[in-house]
C-alpha cells in the first residue's frame, strides 16, 4: 500500500475525534480519520444514543404499566408487553442511521476515513492494520482521540452473566434478576431502565449512597423513584464475586450476603483508553491513568494533541466535541484556548439530573462567598401538569455581585434546560439577568427564573 | 401601630457591604417622610439613607464604623398602620434569606441613589456611572465576558485582565473591548501583544494577470536569459534634454529619457539588426525585422501592458515622444486597440523613480532582448583628479542567450551607452 502522507491524522472517530477531523475538513487541512468500529465511537454506538433510546422504550413501558393499573389521569389499558428484541433493533436502526450519518459527513468535508486499528510507530508515523493490508500514514499533526473503556472488576471478569454497559443495550429480553454493581449515572440509569421494563433490581454501591460524585440533593428524587420502582439498593457493600447464579456481597454491616442474579452489570466506572495504540513508542506525559494536555490540548510532544475521555475526566461527548473543533482550529492556525467556564453534567435517571458550573459546596472549596436557593418543582404548574413533581432548579451565586456560578437540577424532561443554564454561566449571567428574563409560562423553565430570584430573596410563587 | 425596617439599599453596582459613619436619628426620635436617617460610606462614595415612611426609630443596627451587609436591616421605625414586618417575624440582624418586600425595595432603592447621583454633581467628578464602571477586580480574579467577546480579545492579542467592564458585575462587553482598542489598548496600562493572523484570502486569477502569469511562465520556461548590467552618465543628455525641452516649439510633447533611449536602440540595433528579432524556437526560425517596433512596458489601472511604437527607425525624437505619450494614455485609459498592444520586436522596461539600482527584467517573449531603466541618481564621480557629481542611470537589459551571446549583449549595451552619454551622436548620422 502507498503510504499516505497529510496534515493531520485523527485517531478515533467518537464524537471528539469526529468532530475535530469534520471542522479540519472545513478549514481546508487535509484530514484523515481512523477508526477500528463504527463512526461515533463508545457515545453513538454503545453510549449515549443508544442507552437513552432503552430509556426512552423503559419510560415508555413503564407508563403504560401505570396505566394498566389505573391511574389519576384516567387512562386505563390492557397489561402491556415488551419485545425487548425489537427494541433493540429499533435501537440499532437510530445508531446505524446515526453512524452512516457522521460517515456522510466526513465524506462531504474531504475527510480520508480508514477503517483499523491505528498505532504509532513515532510521533509523526502510524501503521493502521486494515482489511487489506498494513497502511503507513505520515502526518503532520496527530489528534489522539481514543475514548475510554469500562472498569473490569478483577473479581468480575466480564463474560457469561458478567457484563458491562455494552453489552447491557443488547440483551433478548430483561433478565429477571439484575445486580448493579456500582450506583454511578451509567449504572442507575440502566438499573432504573431495567426496572421499569420488569427485572428485579439490586443496586450494589461500596460508598454510602448513590451517585456519590453528585451533590446529594440532587439525588434523593433519584432514590425515592428507585425506591417506588422496587429496586433494592445495598449502600457501603462490596460486591464480591459470582457463585452459580448468586452475587456475593459483604453488606455494610460486614454480612455476606447472596443475591440470585441472571446479570451482573458492573458499572464502576472508566478508564482511559491508554494501551494498544503504540503509546511506548511515544514519549508522552501522563496525568495518572489520563494523558496530560495543556489548555489547547496539546501533549508534551509537539504537533500531538489529545483530546476527550483519554484525556481524563469529566469523560463526556460534548467536551470532547469541544475539545475536538478548537484543536481543529488550533492546528489550522487559529487562536483558540480552552476557557470555557462550565461542562454541563446530565443523569439520565428518573427523574433526571443536571449539574452545570460549581455546586454550593464547591464553590465554596473555590473560596466563593456564595448565596444559593432551590425553587421546587412541587410550585411548577407545568410540572404538576406532567406528573413531575418532584426535585428542584437551584442557583448558586457569588454573594458579592450575584454572577452565577452554577446551576443544578433534577426533575422530570429537565436535562433539556441545562443549554439554559450553560448559556446563564458562559455569558457570565448574574441572578438579575436571569431573573430579568421573561420565561415562557407554562413551563418547567420558569423554576429556573424562580431559582433565581428566590436566590435574590424575592420568589414569587413560593 | 406596625414596625417598619429598612434595609441597607444597594448602594452601587458590585457593592456588598458599606460602613456606617453617621446616624442622623437617635432612637425614640420621631422621622418625617425623606429625612436622611444615616450616612454609609463604600469604597466609592457616601450615600445617604432617607426614611421612606413617617415613623419613630426604635431600633439602629449598628455603631458608627461599623460594617453592613448589602439588604441587612439597618433601622426600625414604629409607624402608624401595619408596616412592612408581620409580627412576632424576623427578629435581628442575618441579612439571608433577604426577604425584601416590593414597596420598600423600591422606595428604599430609589432615594439613595439619587442622592449619590447629586453629590458626584456636586463634587464636579461627572456622573455616578463612570464611578462604578470597570471597578477594579480582584487579584486573580478571572475576567467575566461573554464567549464572543473572549475569542476576539484573544484574536486581538489582548489579555482581558487588562480590560475594564463596565457590564455588571464587572462583565466585559464588545463595547468595554471597543473602547480598550480606541485608547490604543493603554486603558489597563497594557498594549495588545502581537497576534499571529493565519487568514487566507483567495484571490482568482483572471484576466489580464492571467495572460501576464502564462506569457512570463512562457518567458521562463523557454527563454535562457543573460542580464546584462552598466552604468550610463546621463549628465550631457540631461542637459540636452533640459534645453530641448525648454525651447521646444508649442504642440510637442515634453521629452522623457524615453524617446533618447528609442533612438540609440535604433542606431545600436542598425549594426547589430539580429537582436531586433523574434525568435520562432519551434520552427528554429530567428525572424529578424527591419523595422524597430518598440514596446514599452507600462503599469495601468488594470495591469502591466506593453503598448508598441511602432517603426522607430522612422520617427525622430519628437515624434517617438508623441507617440509613448498617446499610447501610455490610450494603454491606462483601456482604450488601446489590439494591435497596439502587439507585435514588438523590442522590449522597454522602466519603473522611473522606483527603478532602483538593478532589475532582471524578463525578455517579452518571443522577442530576445529586452532594456531596463534604473532609476537616475547623482553621484560622486572620479574624473581623473577631483570628484565630481554627475547624473547616473543603470541599464539592467536580458537577451535570450540561446541566441545571443554575452559579448553581442555586451557590445549592444556598451553602444547605447556610448550613444546616451555622447547625446550628440545620437542626431549624427555617421
Amino acid at each position: 500500500m502507498t503510504d499516505i502522507e497529510c496534515k493531520l491524522l485523527v485517531i478515533g472517530a467518537g464524537p471528539g475525534g469526529y468532530v475535530a477531523a469534520i471542522r479540519a475538513g472545513q478549514l481546508g487541512l487535509d484530514t484523515v480519520i481512523v477508526e477500528a468500529k463504527a463512526h461515533g465511537g463508545t457515545c453513538l454506538t454503545v453510549g449515549c444514543i443508544p442507552s437513552k433510546a432503552l430509556i426512552h422504550a423503559a419510560d415508555e413501558f413503564e407508563k403504560a404499566t401505570h396505566f394498566a393499573n389505573g391511574s389519576a389521569i384516567g387512562i386505563e389499558v390492557a397489561k402491556p408487553r415488551i419485545d425487548l428484541k425489537k427494541t433493540v433493533d429499533w435501537k440499532d436502526g437510530i445508531v446505524k442511521r446515526l453512524t452512516t450519518g457522521v460517515g456522510g459527513l466526513l465524506k462531504k468535508n474531504k475527510v480520508k476515513a480508514i477503517e483499523g486499528w491505528a498505532a504509532f510507530v513515532d510521533g509523526k508515523t502510524v501503521r493502521v492494520k486494515t482489511k487489506e493490508g498494513e497502511q503507513t500514514i505520515r502526518a503532520e499533526n496527530v489528534i489522539i482521540a481514543t475514548g475510554s473503556e469500562s472498569i473490569e472488576l478483577p473479581f468480575l471478569p466480564f463474560g457469561g452473566d458478567v457484563i458491562s454497559s455494552t453489552e447491557a443495550l443488547d440483551l433478548p429480553a430483561p433478565p429477571k434478576n439484575l445486580a448493579v454493581v456500582g450506583a454511578g449515572y451509567i449504572g442507575l440509569e440502566l438499573g432504573i431502565a431495567f426496572a421499569k421494563m420488569g427485572s428485579k433490581v439490586t443496586v450494589v454501591e461500596a460508598l454510602d449512597r448513590i451517585l456519590p460524585v453528585w451533590d446529594e440533593a440532587l439525588t434523593r428524587p433519584v432514590a425515592k423513584k428507585m425506591k417506588a420502582l422496587g429496586m433494592e439498593v445495598l449502600l457501603g457493600a462490596r460486591a464480591k464475586g459470582q457463585s452459580g447464579k448468586h452475587l456475593e456481597v459483604e453488606t455494610a454491616k460486614g454480612e455476606t450476603k447472596k443475591i440470585p442474579v441472571d446479570k451482573i452489570l458492573v458499572t464502576v466506572g472508566r478508564t482511559p483508553l491508554t494501551e494498544g495504540w503504540g503509546r511506548e513508542n511515544l514519549v508522552l506525559d501522563m496525568d495518572g491513568r489520563h494523558i496530560r494536555i495543556d489548555d489547547q490540548c496539546r501533549t508534551s510532544m509537539t504537533g500531538i494533541y489529545a483530546i476527550g475521555d483519554v484525556t481524563g475526566e469529566p469523560m463526556l461527548a460534548h467536551r470532547a466535541m469541544a475539545q475536538g473543533e478548537m484543536v481543529a482550529e488550533i492546528i489550522a492556525g487559529e487562536n483558540r484556548r480552552w476557557d470555557k467556564r462550565a461542562v454541563p453534567a446530565i443523569c439520565f435517571t428518573d427523574p433526571e439530573v443536571v449539574a452545570v458550573g460549581l455546586s454550593p459546596d464547591e464553590a465554596k472549596q473555590e473560596g466563593f462567598d456564595v448565596v444559593t436557593q432551590l425553587f421546587p418543582f412541587s410550585a411548577n404548574g407545568r410540572a404538576m401538569t406532567m406528573e413531575a413533581e418532584d426535585g428542584f432548579i437551584r442557583c448558586v451565586a457569588r454573594k458579592d455581585n450575584h454572577v452565577v456560578l452554577g446551576v443544578q437540577a433534577v426533575g422530570g424532561g429537565i436535562a433539556e434546560l441545562s443549554t439554559a443554564f450553560g448559556l446563564a454561566i458562559e455569558m457570565g449571567a448574574r441572578l438579575e439577568d436571569i431573573a430579568g428574563t421573561i420565561h415562557a409560562h407554562p413551563t418547567q423553565g420558569e423554576a429556573f427564573q424562580e431559582a433565581a430570584l428566590r436566590t435574590l430573596g424575592h420568589a414569587l410563587h413560593i | 401601630m406596625g414596625e417598619y425596617v429598612i434595609k441597607l439599599p444597594d448602594v452601587g453596582e458590585g457593592v456588598a457591604e458599606a460602613e456606617l459613619v453617621e446616624w442622623m436619628a437617635d432612637i425614640g426620635a420621631n422621622v418625617r417622610e425623606d429625612e436622611v436617617l444615616a450616612s454609609v460610606m463604600t469604597d466609592k462614595a457616601t450615600v445617604e439613607i432617607p426614611s421612606p415612611v413617617e415613623g419613630k426609630v426604635v431600633w439602629r443596627a449598628a455603631k458608627i464604623g461599623e460594617t453592613l451587609a448589602v439588604g441587612s436591616p439597618l433601622i426600625r421605625l414604629e409607624v402608624d398602620g401595619p408596616g412592612n414586618v408581620k409580627p412576632g417575624a424576623e427578629p435581628a440582624a442575618a441579612p439571608p434569606p433577604k426577604k425584601e418586600e416590593k414597596p420598600e425595595l423600591e422606595s428604599a432603592k430609589a432615594e439613595p441613589k439619587k442622592t449619590q447621583a447629586k453629590k458626584a454633581a456636586t463634587n464636579g467628578a461627572g456622573a455616578a456611572r463612570p464611578q462604578f464602571a470597570g471597578a477594579p477586580r480582584a487579584e486573580g480574579e478571572k475576567p467575566l465576558a461573554s464567549p464572543a467577546v473572549r475569542k476576539r480579545a484573544l484574536d486581538a492579542g489582548v489579555d482581558l485582565r487588562r480590560v475594564r467592564g463596565t457590564g455588571p458585575a464587572g462583565r466585559i462587553s464588545h463595547g468595554d473591548l471597543d473602547a480598550y482598542f480606541e485608547a490604543g489598548g493603554a486603558a489597563g496600562g497594557g498594549r495588545g501583544a502581537l497576534v499571529r493572523n493565519s487568514s487566507v484570502t483567495d484571490v482568482p486569477v483572471i484576466g489580464l494577470r492571467r495572460k501576464i502569469a502564462e506569457q512570463m511562465e512562457a518567458a521562463n520556461a523557454r527563454i535562457v536569459p543573460i542580464t546584462y548590467v552598466d552604468d550610463v552618465d546621463m549628465t550631457a543628455l540631461e542637459e540636452l534634454r533640459a534645453k530641448l525641452n525648454d525651447t521646444r516649439k508649442e504642440g510637442r510633447p515634453k521629452l522623457t529619457i524615453l524617446p533618447f533611449l528609442m533612438r540609440a536602440m535604433v542606431k545600436a540595433i542598425a549594426e547589430q539588426p539580429h537582436l531586433n528579432s523574434i525568435f520562432d524556437d519551434e520552427a528554429g526560425v530567428i525572424h529578424q525585422h527591419g523595422g524597430v517596433h518598440i514596446g514599452v512596458a507600462a503599469q495601468t489601472p488594470n495591469g502591466l501592458m506593453v503598448p508598441v511604437v511602432r517603426h522607430c527607425e522612422a520617427r525622430d525624437i519628437w515624434d517617438c515622444a508623441a507617440e509613448v505619450a498617446r499610447l501610455s494614455e490610450a494603454a491606462k485609459e483601456g482604450k488601446a486597440a489590439r494591435e497596439e498592444l502587439s507585435g514588438s520586436t523590442i522590449t522597454i522596461t522602466s519603473l522611473g523613480a522606483l527603478g532602483g539600482i538593478v532589475t532582471t527584467p524578463v525578455i517579452n517573449h518571443p522577442e530576445v532582448a529586452i532594456i531596463g531603466v534604473n532609476k537616475m541618481q547623482t553621484l560622486p564621480r572620479w574624473n581623473g583628479s577631483e570628484f565630481m557629481p554627475r547624473k547616473v542611470m543603470n541599464l539592467s537589459s536580458s537577451f535570450d542567450h540561446r541566441v545571443i551571446d554575452g559579448w553581442d549583449a555586451a557590445v549592444f549595451i556598451q553602444r547605447i551607452k556610448t550613444l546616451m552619454e555622447n547625446p550628440a551622436m545620437i542626431f549624427i548620422d555617421e
